[in-house]
C-alpha cells in the first residue's frame, strides 16, 4: 500500500513541482514584479482547462483508444446556444444554462451511440462528431456577437483579494470528482474497465452503461466549460473551444494519469493546468517569439511526462 | 563439478527474496542428460521463481549457477539460456496474441529469414504440433488471440520444442497440463518420455501428482522457497509424495466426500439453458444447491455455455433462463479474471462494492474486512491484502478469483476451469468449501478438464463440437463414459 500510495502520489506530485519551478524562474525574470497577478491570471484560465480536463480524464481512464475529440465543437455549441438564449438578460440564466446541459447531454449521447451502435473507434467517433457539432454551432452562429448576461460576467470574473471566485467553485468540484472516482460504484467501475474490460463485464459490472456516463458526462462538462467561457470572455466565439483539444489531454496525462488506462488522479489535472498556463507566461515574458514559445512548450511537455510516467504498470 | 560429466544444469544455495517474501531460500538443483525431473510443491513453494532463475528472467540474490559446467552466475540471460539450449514454457503464456502461430514460433528463430520465412516456421510449428499434438486443429496461420486458452497452452509447449540452429538441451514445463484436457495431457507426457529416452532432459512442474509420479525419473519437492526432498521418482507414492510436500490433508477424503446423497430435482430448477448447435441430447439444467459439471474435451462448448448463462442473467435475456445473480470464476486469469493495477482486497472486493456502499460511498473498512476474511477463508499466502495482485503466485491469484466469487451475493456460480495452477491441498480445500456452499443452497456450474473434479459433481454433461452430447448422473459418471462420449464420431 505504502508502495501504491508513494508512486500514486509522485504520478501528481511532479505537475504541482513544474508549475512552482516555471512560477520561480519567472518570479525571478522579472524580479518579483507582478508575481501574484500571475497566479490570479493563472488560478483564471486554468480553471476552465480543469472542468475539461476532468471530463477527459473519465474518458481516457476507461482505457486505451477512448479519448474525446469533440471538446472543442462542444464549448463552440454550448457557449453560442447559451448566448442566443439568454440574448443577454439575466433573466434567462437558469434557462440559458439549462440549454448549455442539453447541448452536452445531446453531444455525450451522440458520441455514444457512433462507438457502441456503429461500432467506430471513439478517436474517430468523436472527431467526426466534432465537424457535426462545429456545424451546427455555424449555422446557429448568428448569437456569437451578443454579450452575456451580466450577471454570469460578473460572476466568471469576481475575484475576493486575487482569489478568483470561479477558480474556488471549480477546485470544490475538483475535490468531489476525486471522491466519485475513488469512492464511489462509478468510480471503481471506471478505473476497472480502464485496466481489463473483459474482466469487468465478468466481475459483474455493467460496461456499456459506464462507458455510456462516461462520455456523457465529458460532454456535459466540455458544456459547462462552454457556457461559463463565453460569460467570462465577454461573448462566444466559434473558435473559443480550439486550444482545449490539445490542452484538455495534455494536463490530463501531465497530471499523471496513465494514458494505457485504470489509473487516473484528479489533483494533477489542477497542477497540470497551472503549470501549462505559466510555462506560456514565463516564455513570453522572456520575449520569445511565437514559434519559440511553441517549441519550448512541446519540448517542456514531453520532458515533464518522461519524467512523470517513470512508473509505468508491470505488464 | 567439470564439464566433462554432461550435467546440463546446476544451482548451487541459490536465493531471490522479494522485499519480506522468500521465494527462493538456497536451493540446490541439478538436472543430468535424459532426465525427466518433476517439480512439485504448494502454491507459492518457490517453483516459478526458480524456473525463472534457471530461463534467465530472475537474477538471484545470491548462489552459483552452472551451465554445462560453466559458471554463469553473474552474465546468465533469457539470451544465455536460449543459447545453452535452455527453453522454458510458462505458466503465463507468452505468446504475442496479435501474430499468428507462425510468426510467434519464428520469435524463438532468428535462422529463419529471408523469402518464405513464414511458410517455413509454419512448417515448422505444424510438424511439431503433429508430433506432438495429433489431431490438434490448428493452422499456422490463425491468430494466437483468437485460440482457446488450452490451444495456446499447446502452441506454446510445441514451439519450446522447435528446433533450428541452436541444440535443445532442456524444456522446462511450467503446469503445462493446467490448461489441457485428459487427452492432449497425456500426448504431451507421453512426448515428453519418448524425448527424454532421446537424451533430451525435462522439467515438469504440476500439481497433478500423478502425471508425476508416472512420468519424472526424479521428483524434488519444494516448500517455502526450500527443497524438502529430492529422490528418485520410484521411490515416491501418492501418500508419501503429499506427506513430503507438507500436506495434512489426508488422500482419503477424496473418495470420503465423494458420495453425497442427492435426488435430482427435488429443489426449483435454478438454470436451464440449451447450446445453439441444436444438437442437444438433453438440455441442461441445473437446480439449486446442485453441482453441475461440464465435461468433455477442452473448448468444445463448455466455456460458451457459461457465457451465455452469464450473459442471460447479467442482461436479463431470455436465451436462457437463470434464477437468481450469478458470479464467475475465470481459468483464465490473465484475460478474464485479475485488475493487474489493484491491491488484493480490491480484486476480491469489486463484485461485492455494491453491498458496501455507505450514504453513496465505498466504504474501505468492509472492503478490507472482506479481504481479511478471505485470506483466512482460502488461505491467500500474502503478508499484506494491500498488494499488488501480481505479487502473490498464479495459484494464489486464482484463490482470490475464488474469493471474489464465493464472497459475493450470487447464489450462481460459474467455473470456467478454475482449478488451473492451484495445489492439491488448496484444491481439496476448494472443494470442500465449495460443497459447504452447495449444502446452503447455492448452485455451482462446474467446467473442468481435470476428471478427478467432476466426481464432485452431482450431475455432468459432456460437450462436443459446441453441443450436448451425454447427460450423466453422480452413479453414472466414469471416465471411460466421459472419453467415450467425447470422441463419438471421430472415433
Amino acid at each position: 500500500m505504502t508502495l501504491i500510495k508513494q508512486l500514486s502520489a509522485k504520478a501528481w506530485i511532479w505537475s504541482f513541482i513544474g508549475m512552482v519551478l516555471v512560477w520561480l524562474v519567472t518570479a525571478i525574470y522579472t524580479g518579483g514584479k507582478g508575481s501574484a497577478d500571475v497566479i490570479t491570471a493563472a488560478l483564471s484560465f486554468a480553471t476552465f482547462t480543469v472542468i475539461v480536463g476532468i471530463g477527459q480524464m473519465f474518458v481516457i481512464t476507461t482505457g486505451p483508444g477512448n479519448v474525446d475529440l469533440s471538446i472543442p465543437s462542444t464549448i463552440s455549441l454550448s457557449g453560442a446556444v447559451a448566448m442566443k438564449i439568454m440574448g443577454g438578460s439575466d433573466a434567462m440564466l437558469i434557462v440559458g444554462f439549462l440549454a448549455s446541459l442539453g447541448c452536452g447531454l445531446a453531444v455525450g449521447m451522440f458520441n455514444y451511440m457512433l462507438i457502441r451502435v456503429l461500432r467506430i473507434p471513439p478517436i474517430i467517433a468523436t472527431l467526426s462528431s466534432s465537424f457535426l457539432i462545429l456545424s451546427t454551432a455555424i449555422a446557429y452562429g448568428r448569437g456569437l456577437k451578443i454579450k452575456p448576461p451580466p450577471l454570469l460576467a460578473d460572476f466568471t470574473t469576481a475575484q475576493v483579494s486575487g482569489v478568483p471566485v470561479l477558480a474556488v467553485v471549480i477546485i470544490l468540484f475538483a475535490v468531489v470528482m476525486s471522491v466519485v472516482l475513488n469512492r464511489t460504484l462509478y468510480g471503481r467501475a471506471v478505473l476497472a474497465i480502464g485496466q481489463n474490460m473483459r474482466a469487468a463485464w465478468l466481475a459483474g459490472i455493467n460496461v456499456e452503461r459506464i462507458r455510456f456516463m462516461t462520455y456523457v458526462l465529458s460532454a456535459v462538462l466540455a458544456a459547462i466549460c462552454g457556457f461559463l467561457l463565453s460569460g467570462f470572455s465577454g461573448g462566444a466565439s466559434l473558435n473559443m473551444g480550439q486550444e482545449y483539444l490539445l490542452a484538455s489531454i495534455a494536463v490530463v496525462v501531465i497530471g499523471g494519469t496513465s494514458v494505457a488506462g485504470g489509473k487516473a488522479n484528479i489533483p494533477g489535472i489542477w497542477g497540470a493546468a497551472m503549470f501549462m498556463f505559466l510555462l506560456v507566461t514565463m516564455l513570453n515574458t522572456f520575449g520569445a517569439s511565437a514559434g519559440i514559445r511553441l517549441i519550448m512548450t512541446g519540448l517542456i511537455i514531453v520532458a515533464v511526462i518522461t519524467i512523470a510516467g517513470g512508473d509505468e504498470p508491470q505488464r | 563439478m567439470t564439464a566433462s560429466d554432461g550435467t546440463i544444469v546446476s544451482l548451487e544455495n541459490v536465493a531471490k527474496h522479494f522485499g519480506a517474501v522468500r521465494a527462493l531460500d538456497g536451493v540446490d538443483l541439478r538436472v543430468d542428460p535424459g532426465m525427466c525431473l518433476g517439480l512439485v510443491g504448494h502454491n507459492g513453494a518457490g517453483k516459478s521463481t526458480l524456473m525463472n532463475a534457471l530461463a534467465g528472467i530472475l537474477a538471484p540474490d545470491r548462489g552459483v549457477m552452472k551451465v554445462h559446467g560453466h559458471d554463469l552466475t553473474d552474465r546468465y540471460s533469457v539470451a544465455v539460456a536460449g543459447q545453452n539450449g535452455i527453453r522454458c514454457v510458462f505458466q503465463e503464456l507468452s505468446l504475442c496474441p496479435n501474430l499468428t502461430v507462425a510468426e510467434n514460433a519464428r520469435i524463438f528463430h532468428p535462422s529463419l529469414t529471408g523469402w518464405g520465412w513464414k511458410r517455413r516456421a509454419g512448417d515448422m510449428i505444424a510438424g511439431k504440433l503433429d508430433e506432438i499434438f495429433p489431431g490438434h486443429g490448428i493452422q499456422p496461420d490463425d491468430i494466437v488471440g483468437d485460440l482457446s486458452i488450452g490451444k495456446r497452452q499447446m502452441v506454446e509447449i510445441a514451439r519450446a520444442f522447435t528446433v533450428t540452429d541452436a541444440s535443445l538441451h532442456l524444456v522446462i514445463l511450467d503446469e503445462p497440463t493446467s490448461s489441457l484436457d485428459a487427452v492432449t495431457s497425456k500426448q504431451l507426457l507421453d512426448f515428453v518420455r519418448v524425448e527424454v529416452d532421446q537424451g533430451l532432459s525435462c522439467i515438469l512442474i504440476s500439481h497433478m501428482l500423478g502425471e508425476v509420479l508416472d512420468y519424472c525419473d526424479r521428483i524434488v519437492v519444494m516448500k517455502d522457497g526450500l527443497v524438502v526432498a529430492a529422490r528418485a521418482g520410484a521411490e515416491f507414492n501418492r501418500d508419501t509424495l503429499v506427506a513430503a510436500m507438507g500436506n495434512v490433508v489426508e488422500m482419503e477424503e477424496i473418495e470420503e466426500h465423494e458420495a453425497r446423497e442427492w435426488q435430482r430435482g427435488k429443489t426449483p430448477v435454478a438454470v436451464e439453458a440449451k447450446t445453439d448447435t441444436g444438437n442437444d441430447w438433453a438440455p441442461f439444467i441445473a437446480h439449486k444447491g446442485e453441482i453441475v459439471g461440464l465435461a468433455g474435451l477442452a473448448a468444445h462448448g463448455q466455456t460458451r455455455m457459461l457465457l451465455k448463462i452469464y450473459e442471460a442473467a447479467m442482461r436479463g435475456r431470455k436465451t436462457a433462463t437463470v434464477s437468481g445473480p450469478v458470479a464467475l470464476v475465470a481459468g483464465d486469469r490473465q484475460t478474464d479474471g485479475i485488475f493487474h493495477l489493484w491491491s488484493i482486497s480490491r480484486n476480491i472486493g469489486i463484485r461485492s462494492l455494491r453491498g458496501m456502499v455507505r450514504r453513496g460511498l465505498i466504504d474501505p473498512v468492509a472492503e478490507a474486512a472482506m479481504g481479511r476474511e478471505w485470506q483466512d477463508r482460502i488461505k491467500i499466502k500474502t503478508p499484506d491484502m494491500n498488494d499488488n495482485i501480481l505479487s502473490l503466485s498464479g495459484g494464489n491469484q486464482q484463490k482470490a478469483l475464488f474469493a471474489r466469487a464465493l464472497a459475493s451475493d450470487a447464489e450462481i456460480i460459474l467455473m470456467d476451469d478454475p482449478m488451473r495452477g492451484v495445489d492439491v491441498g488448496t484444491k481439496l480445500e476448494v472443494y470442500d468449501l465449495i460443497r459447504d456452499e452447495a449444502e446452503k443452497g447455492r448452485t455451482f456450474l462446474w467446467y473442468t478438464t481435470e476428471m478427478d473434479e467432476l466426481y464432485n459433481c452431482d450431475h455432468t454433461y459432456v460437450f462436443r463440437d459446441g453441443a450436448i452430447v451425454a447427460d450423466l448422473t453422480r452413479k453414472e459418471l466414469s471416465e471411460e463414459k466421459v472419453l467415450q462420449s467425447s470422441f463419438k464420431e471421430s472415433a
